[in-house]
């Protein structure tokens, strides 16, 4: 009994050291060594060396001239990367009701007639989905296309070369990437103000 | 429902299939202590740890001293976590974010959920946790609870397969080397291939972003409530920076999934992108939760001598995961039908369905497997929030857990978890021919089921008073965030999920506060060890019976009848239970979301 109580303490002490400090630590040094840009969250950084986002992280987004992304609960103002959190309104809730009948509203008005993306009117699980679908996207290029006085294909073809496909042609969803979709937007065709 | 879904669902269950027979084999070896490739490089780490901690390996224990040894062990590492979750503001490493003690009641729920292998979170946890917390208290626990749980299913499995012995193993021994040849060299891996498709590993400060579009939003008042100015119009303030949390995720992120732990680093889990950035990292993540457990099927089979059976436990498991995804999947397929103006078909430009707490990147379809996934073992860890799942497709997780997590179940727990049904099933089977039940060539006789049937009732009974407790009074009700059916379902989901020890969450409902972190702590203690001494029980007497050869009469646990048999005593006796209160939650939810009904 007196055996397993000290053994218990030592045991504890030992594998604190060894999975605790030492784990995490060895896989953080061969991480930085051998996916130094994986390892460090894929920042993008802007002309003068400012990091304007993660590649992994979206933004949120209201001008015309620019990609929305999808409605985020986490923070204020939406994509606080320092508080993830999904709205976790039921699929009965008033609000959760109201919040996509107010949005879908708007985004009527854009595309008369056009029933709107779901992912568009919906928040995603982290509240930093850094993805929209394809359909969310094409339903947007009308609006960012006219708000920036360009052709509507060209906005099209900058779409394409943002998206992805399903990772190995048959794992996950097809996606767009908002935040790198609306850098290139800027850097082709200087920033809306 | 697409055809890309069934695809990516099936290649799921065929990987978890192609996967169980070797890791099986491999533990089998490693816990009868036969060489493997491993042994140049664990075996003098062992050896170094027991001559440390003064562990004598030949050293066998009786169920009582095992059952002793583990408790202690539980019960240092639970007072390390609660003291450095209450001193990481005054401990000098790894707090680059300055976070303060946590609260007392909170770190209790903490430990408690941490220890019993649980995870469930009161906490965000990159608000409230530093790096060090992080690394060596809550990922530290995911290594410990895990290779408890392994140590103890293996030592459940020697009960059965032993004759007239009154030992069943050590458990320090069952402990350290499920850490060293399982655990701790899988995740080195593990880590590293999640660092390659973007899960941060890191000890930085977090990150300043500056907005490529700055955002005017309202501002939000001391009292927590959007600002109004004197002249009645909205106070409006300029969000120009985004801070982006960061930390050494992949390091707890592989461990968090191979243990079945399921405790986030972030509060957002699995669904935040750093956590789980791309399908690849998805799909790994998904079969780590389930590989461990479907491989000690296969243990099971070897180390009892009788393999068909391994196969038998693991089929009838198949059978409940596939009911279970494809409800899940059917459910948020569908969509809601409150949503107007909003397309939810799936087409190749969108998945379409009930998108609300999803990433687009997963889907419906992995968004729903991984729920059934996450609750069919008492893993916990999401991918999309199940609050906001429709009432049917959130019924399924919150189903599995009340099936008392078997199908493949948590590392351990899974395996000793359904071989307390199987001694149910065989007492049935045993009841309906008028025999004395056997199992494996034991006698199962009255002392076994009276422990069985402890096992099977502590739970629903701990579940349904606390919830109902919780439902009508003011402490319960005040932290629901969703009115109607939907908020008992909040409350139910809560014990359900900690008395299951699995810590996913309906998680608008706010548990922290006094009283759900304190009956919740205490739930998922007693979930966990009021499961493991009956078990260990069992398992020591078995240990000492004689075999009995089998005869016309012996109901064989090797054949597919064997596998439905058992498929139905785990439904019925959840469903006898639960039925009642799932009436009143998600059933009652679903009708009046067909009727049109908001709350």
């Amino acid at each position: 009994m007196k055996k397993n109580l000290i053994t218990a303490v030592l045991m504890t002490i030992a594998t604190t050291v060894l999975l605790g400090i030492l784990y995490p630590l060895l896989v953080t040094g061969l991480a930085q060594l051998i996916f130094p840009k994986q390892a460090n969250g894929q920042l993008i950084k802007g002309k003068d060396g400012v990091v304007v986002g993660s590649r992994l992280i979206g933004q949120p987004f209201s001008g015309p001239g620019y990609f929305h992304s999808r409605p985020s609960a986490a923070g204020a103002a939406g994509y606080d990367a320092s508080a993830s959190s999904g709205s976790n309104l039921g699929p009965t809730n008033a609000q959760l009701i109201a919040r996509v009948n107010g949005d879908v509203a708007k985004l009527q008005a854009e595309n008369p007639g056009t029933p709107i993306p779901v992912d568009l009117v919906t928040t995603s699980g982290s509240g930093l989905d850094p993805d929209i679908s394809p359909a969310a996207a094409e339903f947007q290029i009308r609006r960012v296309a006219s708000e920036r006085k360009i052709q509507e294909a060209e906005v099209a073809r900058l779409v394409r070369e943002n998206s992805e496909n399903r990772q190995w042609g048959f794992l996950g969803e097809p996606r767009v990437h908002v935040l790198e979709l609306n850098i290139a937007l800027d850097a082709r065709y200087g920033r809306v103000r | 429902m697409t055809t890309n879904g069934w695809i990516q669902i099936g290649v799921f269950l065929a990987l978890i299939l192609a996967i169980t027979k070797p890791l099986g084999a491999y533990m089998a070896k490693v816990f009868s202590r036969e060489r493997t490739f491993l042994d140049p490089v664990v075996r003098p780490i062992e050896r170094l740890l027991y001559r440390v901690t003064e562990v004598d390996e030949k050293h066998e224990m009786r169920w009582t001293e095992y059952a002793f040894a583990m408790l202690l062990f539980s019960g240092a590492t639970m007072l390390l976590l609660y003291l450095i979750e209450r001193a990481q503001h005054l401990l000098p490493w790894w707090n680059p974010q300055k976070f303060a003690a946590v609260p007392p009641a909170l770190a209790f729920n903490t430990a408690a959920s941490f220890t019993t292998n649980t995870n469930w979170q009161n906490y965000p946890g990159e608000a409230t946790m530093s790096y060090l917390t992080q690394m060596a208290g809550l990922a530290y626990h995911n290594f410990a609870s895990a290779a408890v749980g392994i140590a103890l299913a293996v030592a459940f499995i020697r009960g059965i397969a032993r004759k007239e012995k009154e030992t069943i193993g050590n458990f320090w021994v069952d402990m350290t080397r499920s850490t060293l040849w399982v655990l701790l060299p899988a995740c080195i891996v593990y880590a590293l291939v999640l660092v390659s498709q973007g899960v941060v590993q890191n000890l930085k400060p977090y990150d300043t972003a500056k907005l490529i579009e700055p955002q005017q939003v309202q501002k939000i008042g001391t009292d927590g409530k959007p600002m109004v100015g004197p002249d009645g119009k909205a106070v409006m303030d300029t969000v120009t920076d985004q801070t982006i949390a960061q930390g050494p995720v992949a390091s707890q992120e592989a461990i968090k999934m191979l243990g079945t732990n399921g405790g986030g680093f972030f509060n957002a889990n699995s669904s935040h992108p750093f956590e789980n950035p791309t399908p690849l990292s998805n799909l790994l993540q998904m079969l780590s939760i389930f590989a461990i457990p479907a491989g000690l099927t296969y243990t099971l089979g070897r180390m009892t001598g009788s393999q068909r059976h391994g196969w038998a436990v693991w089929a009838a498991m198949a059978i409940l995961f596939i009911c279970g995804v494809t409800t899940a999947y059917w459910a948020e397929a569908r969509g809601n039908p409150l949503l107007h103006g909003v397309d939810q078909h799936a087409t190749a430009m969108q998945p379409g369905g009930n998108m609300e707490g999803k990433e687009v990147r997963f889907g419906i379809a992995n968004s729903a497997l991984f729920a059934t996934v996450t609750t069919d073992a008492s893993c916990g860890a999401i991918n999309g929030q199940h609050d906001s799942f429709t009432p049917l497709g959130g019924l399924v997780p919150l189903v599995n857990i009340m099936l008392s997590e078997t199908v493949f179940g948590g590392v351990g727990a899974g395996l000793y978890g359904i071989l307390i049904y199987v001694v149910l099933s065989v007492f049935i089977a045993g009841l309906m021919v008028g025999r004395t039940p056997e199992y494996l060539g034991k006698k199962i006789e009255a002392y076994d089921v009276k422990m069985a049937m402890l096992v099977t009732l502590v739970f629903p009974l701990i579940i349904l008073v606390l919830t109902a407790i919780s439902s009508v009074k003011g402490f319960g009700t005040s932290s629901i965030s969703n009115a109607g059916p939907h908020g008992l379902t909040q409350i139910l989901y809560a014990f359900t999920s900690q008395a299951g020890n699995n810590g996913s969450a309906f998680a608008g409902l706010n548990g922290n506060t006094l009283w759900y972190n304190t009956a919740g702590g205490l739930t998922m203690l007693v979930g966990r060890f009021f499961m493991i001494i009956p078990m260990l029980a069992i398992a020591g007497n078995l240990a000492k019976k004689k075999t009995v050869p089998a005869s016309a009469g012996t109901f064989p646990v090797t054949t597919p009848l064997f596998s439905v048999l058992l498929v139905s005593v785990i439904v019925i006796v959840g469903a006898l239970t639960f039925f009642p209160a799932l009436s009143l939650g998600p059933v009652l939810e679903h009708l009046q979301m067909m009727a049109g009904k908001t709350f």
